[in-house]
């Protein structure tokens, strides 16, 4: 099948699967009990009667449901989002100023645990019984294990009050703020701790998939041939079969961007991160319907993107692919 | 002619400079920043229309109101120089300073007065605050007559930063809904401090106001107040000093690691306004739970001391009553339901529970909200255990966040519920609510949620409401005090343990019955970190 061909249908595929998303984030937001009008006389520390009610036909909250999912989807197909009930801002608008930040975590966790969980694999895999390989095999058990908020709270206790050499919250100094080069500086400390949080579940993961594939790689026959032939070790290993054992692990990266940004909830809330895993957080609590849905949609259209992007990089990875060879 | 001038000109110059030097005496001390950290990321900073410690914290900074208060229910002049109430307690005159300014450079006059607290009464979730205001006369710029409809004592209170921030009426006067209007995300106040930066859900940035109208005021040049959403990363960075103010610490492990940090003070002043209670509230209207003998055994059966002696580690103050007990109205002589095992039994024999063969007698469940664990699972847990005592087997039932508990209670569906209410500092604006039978509206928290009705409450709640003698209306909220903790639609338990905790080194703390909802025009740095 020709590329664009197969480009063309995969979104198409996208867009009914985001019409789905939509409809079914709707129906179980607004199963949940609890509404708006209730959290926000929650916060206030009590509301009368009549700002409640005022409160609840602001929101179109007194319509029946199927009304309200009509208008809301007639408004998202015209691009409209809507306001976030919270903070009275266009959605689109809230959600751009926080996705940076959550891209940033996201991306140089997902660098930071296929590069070391790789490198790890493929070390530990040149010696499977070794004093190296077990440790690795004890760390990434430990790593898959410990879950994420753990994680995140251990390292801020160590990093922050023990040996208190890096920032705990926030993305930036806000008090004595820096510009350029410094800024970058000061976002890269900023991002060490909650990007290494994130990183270390899969690290753990990326390490035994790339352990495993290169025992088999190493063992197979067109490594021993390479070998025959007498091309370097680093060639065999670098060239052969390192490439065979990238195309699981590209697979599984591309798949776990959802959970990376499942992940990103956690570790946002506890590094005080300013992204959309925090904003989707708080709108839960808050039963923000505008602003949830559309992270969800959002959240929904990156990891449908990955997907496809992992399936080009898989094409270009492997020539049997391209080819449409079995 | 032009050396007349040039010396006429200079000598203007020294005396203007000489002039702003005896308005602004420079202090050792002065200037500086400190960072405060808060959980809650504020929806705006507009105080006049939006309740809550979120939107307090910025809006008493930015925004001055006509009076303040002092550690002792005092109110102090603020935007009013003095105030007077008429004999027949039908009005308020209030005398403006004449020197404030709006930080656009505007006056500030009795028509911002006027039309700030029309909008309030309009806007405010806090209905009850303002219902007596009919209408504000200002007979000049600096002078505005409060009019009533009934006398209304609460009102004094309720002119607090808090609760009456002074809006600029050529801003928010523009005929936009006040709700949502643009100005709350970049307000202009005459408070000592202005916004100058706001990064939503990250920080907002509070700079010294140069022309506040109060001389040598602010003494801070800055206010960073940083959002840090989870608990234990503001603690770490107030141990560290990149946070300088800790506002509402509640967990008592928290507090004590705190005041066992070295550079951190700690204190549990500056509450009092607000009153929180811990309690735990009956669904009057549910069997067996309408019988008052049952809900008296359970008071009796808890065991308050325990609570909070072990529970919360001595950290809070035991409460008695529907009155918090910092408050001057607090009623301390009422039944205390002391733990009395015995009497629970009998009281619970009384209302046809007899003891069953296994030991049992009847069955209920216990709410709590979720996300306060010390002051209110672990509290439903315990209560668990200890209630089977007295043959009691409780259920509790966990709900997954505050709307899902909200909408239980304020739709009845409960037995009985862990709660914490806030007093507002008059009983008019936070204590009615909970008792008055007119007040039992389905689908509000914190209405009258246990559906509790007393005509002769709601007599003494409607009288003290409207007594101008303040020892009358000691007395009508001390009956009515008696009344409720013996009707006993709610267990009262403690005062909830809020703490403020503060870098060492800083001074003029905000220890009024406000704390740190009022302006903190009086911090310094007395001893300056180390940078």
């Amino acid at each position: 099948m020709n590329l664009v061909a197969h480009v063309i249908r995969q979104a198409a595929n996208a867009a009914g699967l985001l019409l789905a998303v939509l409809v079914l984030n709707f129906c179980l937001i607004h199963l949940t009990p609890g509404d708006p009008a209730q959290v926000m006389a929650g916060e206030m520390g009590g509301a009368s009667p009549e700002v409640m009610a005022a409160l609840r036909v602001k929101y179109g909250l007194d319509h029946s449901l199927a009304e309200q999912l009509l208008t809301y989807l007639s408004k998202v197909a015209t691009g409209d989002f809507g306001y976030s009930y919270y903070f009275n801002e266009p959605v689109v608008g809230l959600i751009a100023q926080r996705l940076p930040a959550t891209l940033y975590l996201v991306l140089s966790a997902l660098l930071l645990s296929v590069l070391i969980g790789t490198l790890l694999g493929v070390v530990s895999a040149r010696r499977p019984n070794g004093l190296f390989s077990q440790a690795v095999t004890v760390l990434s058990l430990a790593g898959y294990a410990a879950p994420i908020f753990w994680t995140g709270l251990m390292l801020l206790l160590l990093f922050g009050s023990v040996w208190p050499v890096l920032p705990v919250s926030g993305m930036a100094d806000v008090v004595t703020p820096k510009t350029g080069l410094a800024y970058a500086i000061d976002v890269a400390r900023h991002l060490v701790l909650p990007s290494s949080t994130l990183a270390l579940v899969f690290i753990a993961q990326y390490s035994r998939l790339a352990r495993v594939n290169m025992i088999d790689a190493l063992a197979a026959d067109y490594v021993r041939t390479a070998r025959a032939k007498g091309l370097p070790e680093y060639v065999v290993v670098g060239k052969h079969a390192l490439r065979n054992t990238l195309i699981p692990i590209v697979t599984v990266a591309g798949l776990q961007f959802g959970q990376l940004f499942a992940g990103a909830v956690l570790v946002e809330t506890i590094f005080s991160w300013p992204g959309m895993g925090r904003l989707v957080f708080e709108s839960i609590l808050r039963r923000d319907y505008p602003t949830l849905l559309a992270i969800l949609f959002f959240s929904a259209v990156l990891v449908m993107a990955a997907n496809i992007v992992t399936d080009l990089v898989y094409r270009l990875i492997d020539p049997r692919i391209r080819s449409g060879a079995p | 002619m032009s050396s007349i001038v040039s010396k006429l000109a200079f000598a203007l110059t020294v005396t203007l400079a000489a002039a702003a030097l005896r308005a602004l005496p420079a202090r050792a001390g002065d200037g500086g920043t400190v960072v405060i950290a808060t959980t809650q990321a504020p929806r705006h900073f507009n105080g006049a229309v939006q309740s809550g410690l979120a939107t307090a914290l910025p809006s008493t900074q930015i925004f001055a109101s006509p009076l303040r208060y002092d550690d002792n229910w005092n109110p102090k002049p603020y935007l009013a120089e003095s105030w007077q109430t008429a004999p027949d307690g039908l009005s308020i005159t209030l005398k403006l300073v004449k020197n404030a300014v709006f930080h656009d450079g505007h006056p500030v006059t009795s028509e911002d007065v006027a039309f700030s607290i029309m909008a309030i009464k309009a806007n405010h979730p806090f209905q009850s605050m303002l219902a007596a205001v009919e209408k504000v006369d200002t007979p000049d710029p600096y002078t505005a007559v409060i009019r009533l409809s009934y006398p209304h004592p609460a009102l004094l209170l309720a002119m607090s930063p808090a609760l009456m921030p002074i809006l600029p009426k050529h801003i928010y006067g523009d005929g936009q809904d006040l709700k949502s209007h643009p100005a709350n995300l970049k307000p202009v106040g005459s408070g000592p401090f202005r916004l100058t930066d706001y990064k939503q859900g990250e920080y907002y940035t509070l700079e010294k106001f140069d022309r506040f109208f109060i001389p040598g005021r602010p003494r801070l040049d800055k206010i960073v107040v940083r959002i840090i959403s989870d608990p234990n990363a503001a603690l770490v960075s107030l141990e560290r000093g990149d946070v300088n103010v800790l506002p509402f610490v509640t967990g008592v492990r928290d507090i004590d690691r705190l005041e066992k940090t070295p550079n951190v003070y700690v204190t549990s002043k500056g509450f009092a306004g607000i009153g929180a209670l811990n309690w735990l509230a009956f669904n009057t209207r549910k069997k067996p739970l309408d019988d008052v003998r049952v809900r008296q055994a359970i008071g009796f059966a808890a065991n308050r001391d325990f609570i909070i002696n072990k529970l919360m580690g001595g950290k809070a103050t035991a409460a008695t009553g529907p009155i918090a007990p910092g408050s001057p109205l607090a009623e301390p002589d009422v039944e205390a339901y002391k733990f009395d095992l015995a009497r629970a039994e009998q009281l619970l024999d009384a209302a046809g529970y007899p003891k069953k063969p296994d030991g049992s007698r009847l069955s209920l469940t216990i709410d709590y909200i979720p996300g306060a664990d010390e002051q209110q699972r672990n509290i439903a847990e315990y209560l668990r255990s200890q209630l089977k005592r007295a043959g009691i087997n409780l259920e509790v039932r966990a709900a997954a966040d505050f709307p899902t508990w909200a909408q239980r209670i304020s739709t009845y569906d409960f037995d009985m519920t862990m709660d914490t209410v806030f007093n507002w500092g008059d009983p008019v604006i936070g204590v009615d609510r909970t008792y008055l039978s007119s007040n039992i509206r389905k689908g509000i928290i914190w209405s009258n949620t246990q559906q509790y009705s007393n005509p002769k409450v709601d007599e003494l709640l409607a009288a003290a409401a409207r007594e101008t003698s303040p020892e009358k209306r000691k007395a009508l909220y001390s009956e009515f005090q008696k009344i409720v903790v013996s009707d006993a639609p709610i267990f009262y338990i403690n005062a909830t343990p809020y703490y403020n905790a503060f870098s060492k080194g800083l001074s003029g703390l905000p220890t009024t019955i406000w704390g740190l909802m009022s302006p903190l025009d009086e911090l310094y740095w007395e001893t300056p970190p180390k940078t």
